[in-house]
């Protein structure tokens, strides 16, 4: 084998586990989803193979499943405009302040170490009719009743913002990290104002972190279950509710594999919109 | 145009003093040189001018008037980075108009004082390209155009020729001398490079661990050093332990217990008294090496042998031991240099030796 022949051999030599892996535990499964979600379920609880429409045109063409879908798109855009919000200045304080940088990102990681669904039940301890806020209001006499708080648009977002902020954080903190400081120092001595070199160099600079942290929020939120089953009612099921409620509850795979496939290209797309304009490299640093 | 002044200036970061009591003064239109070695402190006193640090004591004064309190995007200076600090997602042409945005200057007048300072850095067709697709000497010259194109009162240089390679940084030292020249603007200049000191400024500030050594012309700090430090910071320098045994208004006489009495005009040793110690500070170029019984007239003479032989080129580098003493000389030759362990006489003339006071 000639020395090139090797050398273009050894990078997929070194790639084989990665490859199999990926193939067999994502791709396989995939394609048995595209498979499912033709076949269809009879009135027997039997699955038909074979090549049927019925689910996609259920999926496709029910204004039940388009509204929640829509209303899953915008319950993600406002926690992640939230997040972006309320990270920006967080991950702005950890990548300016000067040597415990570590110990900040720690505290910023330590809700990981405890269960996503353990932290999302949390805030019906806080919010509950018997939780924390509640018979702190009422101990002091604010109300007299408790009031509910939960199960409702605005806690589902809560918990989602309270789930997605670190990952927000982490990638604006990147590409914050990132910036010499010696450019804000530049623009000043230029002449302008601490915020117009926020505003002109800073902040421009950090738009990849920013774009990265809010594709991350966008796609991990508008494909969250836990959230609106823990801290929603029932009108605030989000579309991997409907896909829970075909599989699991129903056992109507074909149905629900339809639905995911179409949450899946709707979020796909968005990815392929991000990376075109931002690549791929941006929201690696952020992860990694 | 403008002049620039250090009152009592102290900087402590902490418990530690980076810059101990420093008092400055630089004239306008002055080239002055903050000199010495890493972590002396030089960095510390620009970015106090700059106003990107506060002084923990005294006073920073630009024309007489007192700007501690005065916010760095008011005191109007050009600031040019180590790294050139360059902004990366604007192209050449927007980095340079940035500091005019902050100014009252009309958009036809912005874009006529861009071109012509990229035509005073002789880059006047690159301002569409992006500080990227630049090689390093290109954006050094960029960061030296946007930060004199806002006309500032001074311009201040972090040691902005350390990045570049060896031959560029000859050219951009010729360069930044002619453009500064051309404005005529007051320039403090940081460097640890003794050579680009001495070539660029009119006043260089020799500093040593928070301290100032000495301030003088390239002349006088090269052949008057103020201290030992100072005699070994810039160039090599042998220094002799001895005793001045007379000293007058024009000449002071020093024993030294090598060489036999020097005489060393008064002008080079300004800190020595008669009776005390001295120590006699003689340049390394100063001192010749020549065949083993040269005579030479008008000069000491002396027996050695040579160590050691670094060869550089055009210059050869000697070590040599003369009685119990190792005596550093830096000849220019034509042929072939001296052979290690090859008896020679070496030769001073006494004019060009220094004195120092005894510590
Ligand atoms: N923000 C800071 N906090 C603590 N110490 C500092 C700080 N900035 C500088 N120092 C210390 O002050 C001293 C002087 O630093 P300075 O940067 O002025 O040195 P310098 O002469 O510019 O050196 P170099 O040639 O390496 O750039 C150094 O010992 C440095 O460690
Ligand atoms: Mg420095």
């Amino acid at each position: 084998m000639s020395v090139e022949a090797r050398e273009r051999k050894q990078p997929w030599i070194l790639l084989t586990p990665a490859l199999t892996s990926v193939t067999l535990l994502l791709f396989v499964p995939l394609l048995f989803i595209v498979v499912y979600s033709f076949w269809l379920r009879t009135a027997t609880g039997a699955d038909d193979p074979g090549f049927h429409l019925d689910n996609w045109q259920k999926a496709l063409g029910d204004a039940f499943y388009r509204d929640i879908l829509l209303s899953t798109l915008r319950i993600a855009a406002i926690t992640t405009f939230f997040c972006a919000l309320m990270g920006y200045p967080a991950a702005y304080f950890i990548a300016r302040s000067k040597g415990n940088k570590a110990i900040l990102l720690l505290l910023l990681m330590l809700p990981f170490w405890i269960s996503y669904i353990i932290r999302t039940m949390s805030w019906i301890n806080i919010l509950g009719v018997s939780g924390a806020l509640n018979s702190a209001l009422m101990a002091l006499g604010v109300i007299t009743e408790p009031i509910q708080m939960l199960y409702n648009e605005a806690t589902v977002i809560l918990g989602l913002i309270h789930y997605l902020l670190p990952f927000m954080v982490l990638n604006v903190f990147v590409s914050l990290d990132g910036i010499d400081t010696n450019l804000e120092d530049a623009a000043n001595s230029l002449g302008a104002t601490r915020w117009q070199s926020f505003l002109n160099v800073t902040l421009p600079l950090s738009l990849p972190g920013l774009a990265a942290g809010g594709l991350l929020c966008f796609v991990l939120g508008a494909g969250t279950y836990i959230t609106p089953l823990v801290l929603g009612g029932p009108r605030d099921a989000m579309f991997a509710n409907l896909v829970f409620e075909a599989i699991i509850t129903q056992l109507n795979w074909p149905l629900g594999s339809a639905l995911s496939l179409m949450l899946l290209a709707v979020l796909g797309v968005l990815v392929m919109i991000y990376n075109r304009y931002l690549g791929m490299t941006q929201l690696m640093k952020g992860l990694g | 145009m403008s002049t620039v002044a250090l009152e009592n200036v102290v900087k402590r970061f902490g418990t530690f003093t980076a810059v101990h009591q420093t008092s400055l003064e630089m004239d306008d239109g002055e080239f002055v040189t903050l000199l010495g070695p890493s972590g002396c402190g030089k960095t510390t006193n620009l970015r106090m001018i700059a106003g990107l640090l506060d002084p923990t004591e005294g006073n920073i004064l630009i024309n007489g008037q007192r700007i501690n309190d005065v916010p760095i995007h008011k005191r109007n200076l050009g600031i040019v980075f180590q790294n050139y600090a360059l902004f990366p997602h604007k192209t050449v042409a927007e980095n340079v108009a940035f500091g005019l945005k902050y100014r009252d200057v009309s958009r036809a007048e912005m874009e006529e004082r861009v071109r012509r300072a990229l035509d005073l850095v002789q880059l006047p067709d690159s301002g569409a390209k992006y500080p990227k697709a630049l090689s390093g000497g290109q954006q050094q010259r960029i960061a030296l155009a946007r930060a004199i194109v806002i006309e500032p009162s001074v311009l201040l240089l972090d040691e902005p020729l350390s990045a570049l390679d060896a031959n560029l940084r000859e050219d951009m030292r010729i360069e930044l001398k002619r453009i500064q020249d051309r404005i005529g603007v007051t320039t403090v200049f940081v460097t640890h490079d003794q050579s680009e000191a001495l070539a660029m400024s009119d006043k260089i500030v020799v500093m040593s661990a928070g301290h100032v050594e000495q301030v003088g012309t390239p002349e006088e700090v090269y052949n008057a050093p103020g201290s030992e430090f100072v005699a070994n910071f810039l160039g090599a320098s042998n220094i002799l332990d001895g005793t001045c045994e007379q000293a007058d208004g024009t000449a002071v006489l020093i024993d030294v217990p090598l060489l036999g009495r020097i005489t060393v005009p008064r002008a080079k040793a300004p800190a020595v008294r008669p009776g005390a110690g001295a120590k006699l500070v003689l340049r390394a170029e100063k001192l010749v090496l020549a065949g083993e019984d040269a005579r030479k007239e008008d000069t000491i003479s002396i027996p050695g042998v040579v160590e050691t032989v670094d060869y550089q080129g055009q210059a050869v580098r000697y070590f040599v031991r003369s009685g119990e003493t190792q005596l550093q000389a830096i000849n220019m030759i034509d042929e072939r240099p001296f052979a290690k362990g090859q008896p020679v006489s070496l030769h001073f003339r006494q004019r060009d030796c220094a004195a120092l006071g005894a510590e």
